[in-house]
């Protein structure tokens, strides 16, 4: 059988691991795909190329196919989140004038407790905190903002800009931004360039945050069933790949290469790992499920966690009611996840929704196979999201 | 200020010569007032103020992302933008994007008033796309001669034979491989770099 090139667009970064081991390691030919991994030069490229043609996926903000269904931003083409390439990865960060003024108040960087490092930021700063993060539909954002919402910073308490995270350095050093939320290998990036510390990662605000998503556009994900689901099945083979624990040296040398991250593969195992440096200073600190691909049906496309980003967009964008909350949350599309990995097996959950933020620690739901144990879902001011009431 | 007739571009491009050449391109192509913004700092609110029509800002540029907070109500523009690319012009957004320029218009903006300003700014970008792809091709060529004529230089020395005869036994063993001189010439270099 002659094998079909399908071209993808990812933004060089950790968790775009799935994609590119997908073709490295062979689970994209063994599905009789190949994949044609285009980098691009950033989220707002990803989605012109995929919304023109150019592109049949693409890895994507997770926020990011729901803003356009909601018609905010440049492009409006329908697009679906057919699988979650990732969960968490993100860290928080603080330039090092922050940094010093932090550690002059005795601050300890534990990167644990998000309302431990609020009430320390409120402390130090008496103005809104400008964060550089690199997208505004994005988890970043989100994090952020449920983050100052629910502690000592308060809504009022920062301020978000778009900065590409290979320009943050820079952005730290002339005073554009005080302080950071970007995804991996960036954060530790900061910390080797010297240009601050990480405070938190991302997990602490939200355990189980789907990060990045596969996207495609919703006329192709419908009329080519056929290449869609053998793309989705090498993914998830290759997600499961990156769950073992002893693959973790050669993932980051592949990630590492020119083609893909063209960054050091030490930096790169940091994130893959847990095991973050989070300063000058040397303190390091493991990450429980720093960075999922895998466990706990990590890349099933919750509706429910379409329907909680939408409600933080409009929370934080304006998004006025003209869209239709049922429409929204089919965004992620558990339909078709269920479909195209049938035939793999996977213990799927049984529902679609869930409540996000009740699941205080690992445990077994209802599943296809009867053994899925869903990961802690915890938002850490303890609420709770009922889809039913968005 | 925007009047009826006379619109505003935007043009983001940190290179000074290649803004000089879109400008005059531009100015000559439509009846316009042309800005240019160089660096990255405060990209939004510098391009929000001087509330331009047109935002022209090269594809391959990641600071296109700091734009898009333009595209929302509650961003800095009275009139926000949409990213051109879908929409009633598709075919240009098309040959827009192909040619490696991303052009944000104005809510409202009519398409026989983008339509020659567009056109003006693919034709440029194509040029300057053009340009630098042939450049990184020469550049290219230039690196796998160096390590042909090195691996030529091993083979001359390790078996004691002249550079027609290394090059025959290179173009050989690319022929036998189906693989291309310069790979199998890069592939001999590493490997007796190994070797030492």
């Amino acid at each position: 059988m002659k094998s079909v090139t399908l071209p993808v667009a990812f933004m060089p970064l950790v968790d775009a691991a799935p994609l590119i081991i997908a073709q490295e390691m062979g689970f994209a030919e063994a599905e009789g795909i190949a994949l044609d991994l285009i980098a691009a030069p950033s989220w707002s490229s990803v989605r012109d190329m995929l919304a023109i043609g150019r592109v049949d996926a693409a890895h994507m903000l997770s926020p990011q196919p729901i803003a356009m269904a909601m018609g905010l931003g440049g492009v409006a083409t329908q697009v679906s989140a057919v699988s979650v390439l990732s969960v968490n990865g993100n860290v928080i960060g603080v330039g090092k004038r922050l940094e010093e003024r932090l550690r002059h108040i005795g601050f300890e960087f534990d990167f644990s407790d998000p309302l431990r490092a609020a009430e320390a930021l409120a402390q130090v700063s008496h103005e809104p905190i400008v964060f550089g993060v690199p997208f505004p539909f994005s988890m970043h954002v989100q994090l952020l903002r449920y983050w100052s919402r629910a502690s000592a910073l308060g809504s009022d308490g920062v301020a978000i800009r778009t900065v590409p995270p290979p320009l943050m350095a820079r952005a730290l050093a002339n005073g554009e931004v005080d302080a950071f939320c970007v995804g991996e290998p960036w954060g530790s990036v900061a910390v080797e360039q010297g240009s601050g510390a990480l405070l938190l990662p991302g997990n602490a605000i939200w355990s189980f945050a789907p990060e990045k998503v596969l996207a495609a556009r919703t006329d192709w994900a419908e009329t080519e069933p056929d290449l869609l689901g053998r793309l989705m099945r090498a993914v998830w083979k290759a997600g499961r790949w990156l769950a073992a624990p002893d693959v973790r040296a050669a993932a980051s040398d592949v990630l590492s290469r020119k083609a893909y991250l063209d960054m050091p593969s030490e930096l790169i195992d940091r994130a893959l790992s847990g095991n973050l440096t989070l300063s000058g200073q040397g303190e390091q600190r493991h990450v429980e499920g720093f960075l999922e691909f895998h466990q706990g049906a990590a890349s099933f496309p919750w509706r429910s966690q379409a329907r909680w980003i939408a409600q933080q967009l409009r929370k934080s964008v304006g998004g006025e009611g003209n869209f239709n909350a049922d429409d929204i949350a089919r965004v992620f599309r558990s339909d078709l996840h269920r479909m195209h990995l049938s035939s793999l097996n996977p213990d799927l959950p049984g529902a679609s929704e869930k409540v996000e933020g009740a699941i205080p620690h690992a445990m077994p739901v209802a599943s296809a196979g009867g053994a899925l144990t869903l990961l802690r879902n915890q938002f850490f001011d303890g609420q709770i999201f009922d889809p039913a009431l968005f | 200020m925007t009047t009826t007739d006379t619109l505003t571009i935007v043009v983001v491009e940190e290179d000074r010569d290649r803004a000089i050449a879109i400008v005059d391109a531009l100015k000559n192509a439509s009846d316009c007032d042309v800005v240019v913004i160089g660096g990255s700092s405060g990209l939004a609110r510098k391009i929000a103020a001087h509330a331009p029509d047109i935002v022209l800002i090269d594809i391959d540029n990641p600071t296109r992302d700091m734009m898009e907070e333009l595209t929302l109500a509650s961003g800095p523009l009275e009139r926000p933008v949409a990213m051109f690319v879908s929409g009633a012009a598709g075919g240009l957004a098309k040959a827009a994007i192909e040619a490696g320029v991303s052009a944000y218009v104005v809510d409202g903006l009519s398409p026989n008033r983008i339509k020659p300003v567009l056109d003006t700014a693919i034709a440029r970008f194509a040029m300057v796309r053009q340009m630098r792809s042939e450049l990184a091709e020469t550049r290219r060529a230039l690196e796998e001669r160096k390590v042909i004529d090195r691996a030529k230089g091993q083979l001359m020395k390790a078996k004691g034979i002249d550079e027609g005869a290394a090059y025959a036994l290179l173009r050989k063993a690319a022929m036998d491989q189906g693989r291309r001189v310069a790979d199998i010439a890069d592939a001999l270099v590493t490997a007796s770099g190994l070797l030492g």
